[in-house]
């Protein structure tokens, strides 16, 4: 049998002022009917330019197809005039993005956004287009569809806005989806929400998906064929079973290497609590006046010393603002939380600033979270002034000692956020958390905007510090994968409420609340972990 | 979406008593007073004069006074125009400028929008940097500069329109309108360019163009509303201001509207025409900054949203 989308040989460079940037270099793959064909790699890799150049969608200068053919119905979709081009978009191929909180037009309803490939392609009149489009919406899984046609984007919540978007890539009933990322922004269940809504539709419509991801787990549950991608350069392609069972390159068995499916052994906990959390209530006034968030409710739980506990919930259930009301930079509205034996919703002034020493903060986003006016050295030298952790004369070995322990090269101490990758980020910001030698660590989803690989490396070097410098940890993640991975213990919270607590085999194994279930459920590649169990 | 429009109102009435006692002490600070003058004047004269005009009171008394006159619209008899009232004045003069400010922001929105989005398609090429560096030279140059620039070369060189007055001969309503609109055509179509450059690369026109539309739907139907919304804030001031900043344009073309009234007053020093005028401006400014910060709002679906959820 023909295959729907047949790309030979692809190239796509960008002629930018800083030189050639072969972003897509010879890449071949195929897209049969009902089935997912996936293009993973890491960011830059060139996957999203490779599928988007197949429709034209790159901006061209500086971008341009140097060669390859892409067969779409028979006709080399590279050659097609951009007349023609947009006759094949959103008709007989349709994408849907990564971001459904951008990708559609804020000041547009959701309706008029929804029946216009309908109006374009088949000329149909607005009535027609509107009825089709409510079905298509009902059928995406979106209640009282007929009144939603007349709603805002902004009304609707992510996991909805991004069945709008596929109800869009989906009307006109193109032959091929390109998903690019289509669940990266979204909660985790959620995400198995729409990737379970995907693949009944693949099924029903016999629709051939380009599925691209950096998501290994994901993949493992809905592809059938895979492509691996690393700096535009084909690496390896094969089924879903070859890639994952029978990796033949380097650089895919590193990415499998990465993801995250050990589990912590258990370590052995002292007597006495180093932080004590008792009925901890924070809550923010909204802007409606009168309206009450109540982000933290009634809230409790310990921390042993030299414990790495693991708070997991979806965006929204109040686990950053749970971090941040312990280390005091939000103040709690009621209840307590001990550290050492301390009080610490009361404290002020000097207390608190030596008791900031001894607690510390990682961030998430590495690029946002790092003074873009200070080098490494300022950001280093600061806390460590601050606190008097070592006088001028120590201060340049002391700054030395902390990038050896985060692993950053010494010649680069002079240099500023902006030269660094992301991983490297990440560690400056993890040296500068750990040069007040702090106790206690409060790390708020410090891997999830990194790359797998960097991910993994990251979390190695967070488990080596925790053993080095005796340090506690709460760590805050949306990804239960990562927190197995490093955690004692496990708290799930949702809706400010935490639903359950227990030892990460507990909780991951024998989970007793609902949600705890749900959430699991949801996690993506399960049958990555199971493989992984097998050969253990 | 009324109690925004009720609580700004309210907001403004401080800023002009703020405006309207800053500028009555500030005019009789100024040396010199409306009855001086080179002729010397008997002293009973300028006594008779000052007690007409409440001016032998004390200025708190004064202040209150004309509070009390202010109260029931009344902004006093001019000093000056004998017999005419500064109310009278200003409806005399304000038609004429309120025209003008017309056509002026009518060159200044379709000629800076149009510039700004043309500018906008072809970002840093001579398509971009044509237009833009003619808006710069518009913010650049001065009116009373551009102003006779026109007239030489458009009156006179060419000899294709009138070179001074206001609806007395054909045409002689198009040079002024464009002298006043060129500066804000300049910073409309900065905006308009930037605001449109912002748009163009959000992730929804990547949509639009994933569906299939082309390029002149995509602008027209998804770029605009977003790329052209800065400038829907920027019109009240920018009317505001055309208003105000009108006395120079009239000046230049010899038009009896407000603003000649406005630099003759303070040359006069007629206390009353001055603290009407700048009362009466004021007022505008502030009216036409409400007028675009609730029409910006009501074009953006969600901040209309929320009012309507509240009202």
């Amino acid at each position: 049998m023909k295959s729907l989308l047949e790309v030979d040989n692809l190239a796509v460079h960008f002629h930018t002022r800083n030189g050639l940037v072969k972003a897509v270099d010879g890449i071949s793959f195929k897209v049969e009917a009902g089935e997912t064909t996936a293009i993973i790699g890491e960011s830059g890799s060139g996957k999203s330019v490779a599928c988007y150049s197949l429709l034209g969608l790159i901006p061209k200068p500086p971008g341009k197809i140097e060669s390859g053919s892409a067969l779409f119905d028979g006709k080399d979709l590279l050659k097609l005039s951009e007349r023609e081009l947009r006759k094949v978009r959103g008709k007989g191929i349709s994408i849907i993005f990564q971001d459904p909180m951008t990708s559609l037009n804020p000041f547009l309803k959701v309706g008029t956004q929804l029946i216009e490939p309908l109006q374009l392609h088949f000329g149909m009149g607005k009535k027609e287009a509107w009825a089709k489009a409510t079905s298509v919406l009902e059928e995406v899984g979106i209640k009282n569809a007929d009144k939603r046609m007349d709603s805002w984007p902004f009304e609707f919540s992510g996991g909805m806005r991004q069945r709008v978007v596929i109800a869009m890539a989906l009307i006109t009933e193109p032959k091929i989806i390109i998903a690019d990322e289509p669940t990266t922004a979204l909660d985790v269940t959620v995400q198995a929400q729409i990737l379970k809504l995907l693949k009944d539709l693949q099924e029903k419509r016999q629709i051939g998906v380009l599925f691209i991801s950096h998501d290994l787990s994901v993949v493992a549950d809905i592809a059938d064929d895979i492509v691996v991608m690393k700096d535009g350069k084909f690496v390896e392609q094969g089924s879903r079973d070859d890639i994952f069972e029978r990796p033949q390159h380097d650089y895919t068995k590193k990415l499998l290497n990465a993801v995250p499916t050990a589990q912590k052994p258990p370590s052995e906990s002292s007597a006495k609590p180093l932080l004590v959390v008792n009925h901890l209530c924070t809550q923010f006034s909204s802007n409606t006046p009168g309206e009450i968030i109540k982000a933290v409710q009634d809230v409790s739980f310990t921390i042993e010393r030299n414990e790495v506990v693991g708070l997991v919930g979806e965006s929204g259930s109040g686990k950053s603002t749970l971090g941040r009301s312990i280390m005091r930079l939000v103040r709690p509205h009621s209840g307590s939380v001990l550290f050492d034996g301390r009080e610490m919703t009361e404290i002020e002034g000097k207390n608190l600033k030596d008791m900031r020493r001894r607690m510390q903060m990682i961030f998430q986003d590495p690029y946002a979270s790092l003074n873009p006016r200070m080098s490494v050295y300022d950001t280093l030298a600061e806390p460590i002034l601050l606190h008097k952790i070592a006088n001028k004369k120590g201060l340049d070995k002391e700054v030395f000692r902390l990038m050896d322990s985060v692993g950053l090269a010494r010649e680069s101490v002079l240099r500023y956020p902006h030269e660094f990758s992301g991983g490297q980020r990440q560690r400056i910001a993890i040296g500068r958390a750990i040069s007040t030698k702090p106790e206690f660590i409060v790390a708020d989803e410090p891997v999830s905007a990194l790359d797998v690989t960097i991910q993994a490396q990251i979390l190695d070097l967070l488990l080596d510090l925790v053993s080095e410098f005796d340090l506690t940890m709460l760590f805050i993640s949306h990804d239960l994968g990562v927190v197995r991975y490093l955690a004692d213990r496990i708290l799930v919270m949702n809706e400010g409420q935490l639903v359950e607590s227990g030892t990460t085999d507990a909780v991951l194994n024998n989970p007793q609340q609902l949600y705890t279930q749900t959430l699991l459920q949801a996690i993506p590649g399960k049958s990555l972990v199971q493989n992984s169990q097998e050969l253990s | 979406m009324w109690r925004f429009i009720g609580w700004r109102f309210a907001q403004s009435i401080p800023v002009i008593l703020a405006v309207i006692t800053i500028t009555f002490f500030l005019v009789r600070l100024a040396p010199g007073g409306p009855f001086s003058s080179e002729k010397a004047v008997s002293p009973q004269v300028q006594a008779a004069l000052e007690a007409q005009y409440n001016l032998d009171q004390s200025m708190p008394q004064q202040y209150i006074s004309y509070l009390a006159d202010l109260a029931r619209g009344d902004f006093g008899p001019s000093f000056k125009f004998p017999g005419r009232s500064v109310n009278e004045l200003i409806f005399s003069g304000l038609p004429i400028t309120a025209e003008l400010g017309f056509y002026a922001m009518l060159v200044a929105v379709f000629i800076g929008g149009l510039a700004g989005v043309i500018a906008s398609l072809k970002p840093n090429t001579m398509q971009d940097y044509g237009p833009m560096g003619l808006a710069m030279v518009g913010i650049c140059m001065p009116s009373f500069l551009l102003g006779p620039l026109l007239v030489l070369v458009f009156g006179i060189w060419l000899d294709w329109l009138p070179v001074s007055g206001w609806g007395s001969s054909s045409g002689d309503k198009i040079l002024p309108s464009i002298t006043l609109g060129a500066m804000y055509a300049g910073y409309i179509a900065r905006l308009s360019r930037s605001g449109m450059l912002e748009v163009m690369s959000q992730d929804y026109l990547r949509t639009a163009r994933a569906k299939g539309l082309p390029e002149y739907l995509v602008i027209t139907k998804h770029a605009l509303r977003g790329g052209l919304l800065p400038v829907i804030t920027y019109l009240g001031p920018a009317f505001a201001g055309l208003l105000s900043g009108s006395f120079v344009v009239e000046t230049v073309f010899q038009i009896p509207g407000l603003g000649r009234f406005y630099v003759q007053a303070a040359f006069n020093r007629d206390y009353t025409m001055i603290l009407g005028t700048t009362t009466f401006l004021a007022t505008l400014i502030i009216f036409f900054n409400l007028l675009s910060d609730v029409l910006a709002a009501w074009l953006n679906p969600r901040l209309r949203y929320q009012f309507k959820k509240k009202t």
